[in-house]
């Protein structure tokens, strides 16, 4: 296999190619273009066999992906903020269609103001559709998860789809060394797509139904049910992947230098890669600080969770979204993981990032330090403060 | 209609009737529609005369509702229902899917909605999927207003008629514009064929399905169906209403390939619009308010230009 300095949406691209779709249908935006614009010209160049659909919107993508994977194709599409909000109404269909398509989305922040820059703020908004969301911290790791994705998914028992995010512009423009995937071991590792029940004449089957009151819920169990049970299949899947390619990024979760650790932080997506340095940074000072990165935000991985964090006195999660009204999500997921438990680490909770500010080492330390001391809610990482009037 | 479309009593050379055996139609009864209900009826003309290769989309509205409530089905055609918006590019990734795994030759790709979801809502999708080409017959069934969710004002509502939405009332005569010319926008995509159909004249658009499943590329059928329930008449007039619409020339019944008007239905014998009118609740302000016989003309006004414009007469 071989290593190459690639940009990370030429990454994504190359990873798509050997999952072989058969229908691509995405619309650009900024800054997912990279990624569109890859794939177009594999499929104009005759490198890729898949049927590219130029959409008028990413409503209209997401229903194209859902009618190509009904009919028992493996589709892919790929957007991000404004173009993942267009799609809500069809992920969720997508999700209760239980169809294992995949999207990238390429993390931004959401208008208004208009900034095209990065955050969690998209993903996380349509974290209750019913999709498999997993976060990736460089460009290796998503291209590796993109293949995983469609394994996962396509699994008869979970049969849903999954969302691979990326960081925009961090990710998606960065140019690292990555290892291309090998179309023939790819091949092995992700064998066609063969749904047990499609859109054929061969056998009429009507889908989309409408569930009355005394149908619905069930529905919902099941889906339930599927997306908890997938908790297991991504373990074994990065397991899997990690025996064919020799290469581990994490299952749901990976905990590095949390042996012994009293404070532990707790993220996702590329600031992962900050917090990696600062943690070295910090032990290096004989700190016992350790970092948790969660790779699967749904399902939530609780149990692993807890496990990874119980022996510590101090979580520091540091995200890039919130719940308007409420706060850091991730925060307030984690705490939920706490509830009625022996162990009570002290939580606090930073925002950061959002609209693609920079995150740098002395944030991250700075925000380690005021958390030794007090228990912090939803604390602003680097507000200017002289924009919003505090401190005049 | 009474008897199953597809028991087709046919002449034999000899000019004598022959009994055909009876084949099975392929929207099945027993589902919820009201009676009288002008889209099941179109709905079951169009895919009897596609016959059994047809991969079905639908959007949310009246057809789907009645049709697909868990645990029965009435399509005998593999079949999905969505979304409100996005029957064509449900039906373009069927369409992309069947070429990219070489079952192409499987079935016709049939994407359907009312007029709320082909004409408002899904007009985009719609758009889309006749700009890229796709093989895929698009049928609106026009009832002329969002009839699933109580007969509120679409696109397609016609002028003057009294909607849930758009109300008749002290100051108002009901819509204040009339029908989104939506064929012709259809049309203006430069796409193989478009027709408009009535279920008043089912061997027409029987006809027209047939010669839109022999061509290739997107095709656009829009097909006029009357809502007893929502336009407020006798549901045992449902065809007679229909019939009406055309011979007053309300409702022209044309093709067009490529852009060009290439066939139309010649009005036989034709009918001043009152007639349409007076048949349906939706239109009852116009003969009772101060006022309404020049509403009226402006109405005849409207058949006076479509008779002109598609040369009806
Ligand atoms: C996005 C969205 N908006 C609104 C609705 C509610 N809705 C369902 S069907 C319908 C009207 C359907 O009208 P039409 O397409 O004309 O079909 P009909 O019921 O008249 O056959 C509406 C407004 C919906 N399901 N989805
Ligand atoms: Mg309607």
């Amino acid at each position: 296999m071989m290593k190459k300095v690639i940009e990370g949406s030429m990454a994504v691209a190359e990873a798509v190619k050997v999952c072989r779709p058969h229908v691509i249908s995405a619309y650009p935006i900024t800054p997912q273009t990279h990624i569109v614009e890859n794939l177009s010209q594999m499929v104009a160049d005759g490198e890729l066999k898949a049927e590219f659909i130029n959409v008028e919107s990413e409503f209209g993508a997401a229903s194209v992906i859902l009618g190509a994977s009904v009919t028992g194709a493996r589709a892919y599409s790929t957007t991000t903020a404004q173009g993942l909000l267009l799609m809500a109404e069809v992920l969720f269909n997508i999700a209760g269609l239980r169809l294992p398509v995949s999207i990238t989305c390429a993390n931004r922040s959401l208008s208004a103001p208009i900034n095209i820059w990065n955050d969690h703020q998209d993903a996380m908004t349509v974290r209750d559709s019913g999709w498999i969301q997993l976060y990736a911290e460089d460009c290796q790791e998503v291209a590796d998860m993109q293949i995983q994705a469609y394994k996962i998914g396509e699994n008869p028992e979970i049969s849903l789809p999954v969302m691979v995010n990326m960081d925009g512009f961090i990710l998606t423009h960065a140019f690292e060394p990555v290892e291309l995937i090998d179309q023939k071991i790819a091949d092995e590792f992700l064998p066609p797509y063969k749904p047990e029940v499609y859109l054929t004449t061969k056998n009429p089957v009507t889908f989309g139904i409408l569930a009355e009151p005394q149908y619905y819920m069930e529905t919902r169990y099941r889906l339930q049910q599927a997306i908890e049970a997938s908790k297991q299949v991504i373990e074994d899947v990065a397991n899997e992947f990690k025996k064919v390619f020799g290469r581990y990024a994490g299952g749901l979760v990976d905990k590095y230098r949390l042996d012994g650790a009293k404070t532990a932080v707790v993220a996702m997506g590329s600031v992962v890669g900050t917090i990696r340095e600062v943690v070295d940074e910090l032990r290096g000072k004989g700190e016992k600080v350790g970092l948790l990165k969660i790779r699967a935000f749904r399902p939530f991985p609780k149990e692993v969770v807890y496990d990874a964090l119980k022996g510590v006195d101090n979580i520091i999660i540091m995200e890039k979204a919130l719940s308007l009204g409420f706060g850091g999500i991730l925060l307030n997921e984690t705490k939920a993981v706490f509830y009625g438990k022996e162990k009570q680490p002290r939580m606090s909770g930073f925002i950061a990032g959002l609209g693609g500010r920079d995150v740098p080492n002395k944030s991250i330390i700075k925000a380690v330090k005021k958390a030794e001391s007090e228990m912090l809610e939803d604390s602003f990482v680097d507000l200017r403060e002289e924009l919003i009037g505090i401190g005049e | 209609m009474a008897k199953d479309e597809t028991v087709a009593n046919k002449k034999t050379v000899a000019g004598k009737r022959k009994k055909e055996p009876i084949t099975e139609s392929l929207v099945a009864p027993g589902h919820r529609a009201c009676a009288g209900c002008g889209e099941l009826l179109a709905a079951r003309l169009v895919m009897n005369a596609a016959g059994k290769n047809v991969i079905a989309t639908c959007a949310t509205g009246c057809l789907e509702v009645v049709s697909s409530a868990y645990p029965q089905s009435a399509w005998k055609m593999p079949w999905i229902h969505s979304l409100f918006e996005n029957p064509a590019a449900v039906a373009a990734g069927i369409e992309a899917a069947l070429k990219a795994l070489g079952r192409e030759d499987e079935a016709h790709v049939i994407a359907q909605g009312g007029d709320g979801a082909t004409a408002d809502i899904g007009v985009g999708c719609l758009s889309g999927m006749l700009e890229r080409g796709h093989n895929v017959l698009y049928v609106c069934y026009d009832n002329e207003a969002y009839m699933n969710t109580g007969v509120q004002r679409s696109g397609l509502t016609p002028f003057e008629a009294s909607t849930t939405t758009a109300p008749s009332g002290k100051i108002s005569w009901g819509k204040t514009t009339d029908k989104k010319t939506m064929p012709e926008i259809a049309a203006a995509h430069g796409i193989p064929y478009v027709a408009t159909a009535s279920v008043g004249y089912y061997k027409d658009l029987e006809k027209k399905v047939k010669k839109a499943l022999s061509i290739k590329g997107p095709k656009y059928l829009q097909i006029h169906c009357p809502c007893p329930l929502g336009w407020i008449h006798d549901p045992a007039l449902t065809i007679k209403v229909a019939q009406t619409a055309v011979q007053t020339g309300l409702i022209p019944l044309f093709e067009i390939e490529y852009g060009k008007v290439t066939s139309v239905r010649k009005i036989v014998k034709r009918k001043p619009v009152e007639e349409y009118l007076k048949l349906q609740g939706r239109f009852r302000h116009l003969f009772k308010k101060p006022g309404g016989e020049e509403e009226i003309k402006n109405i005849q006004a409207i058949a006076d230009e479509n008779i002109r414009k598609y040369s009806l007469i």
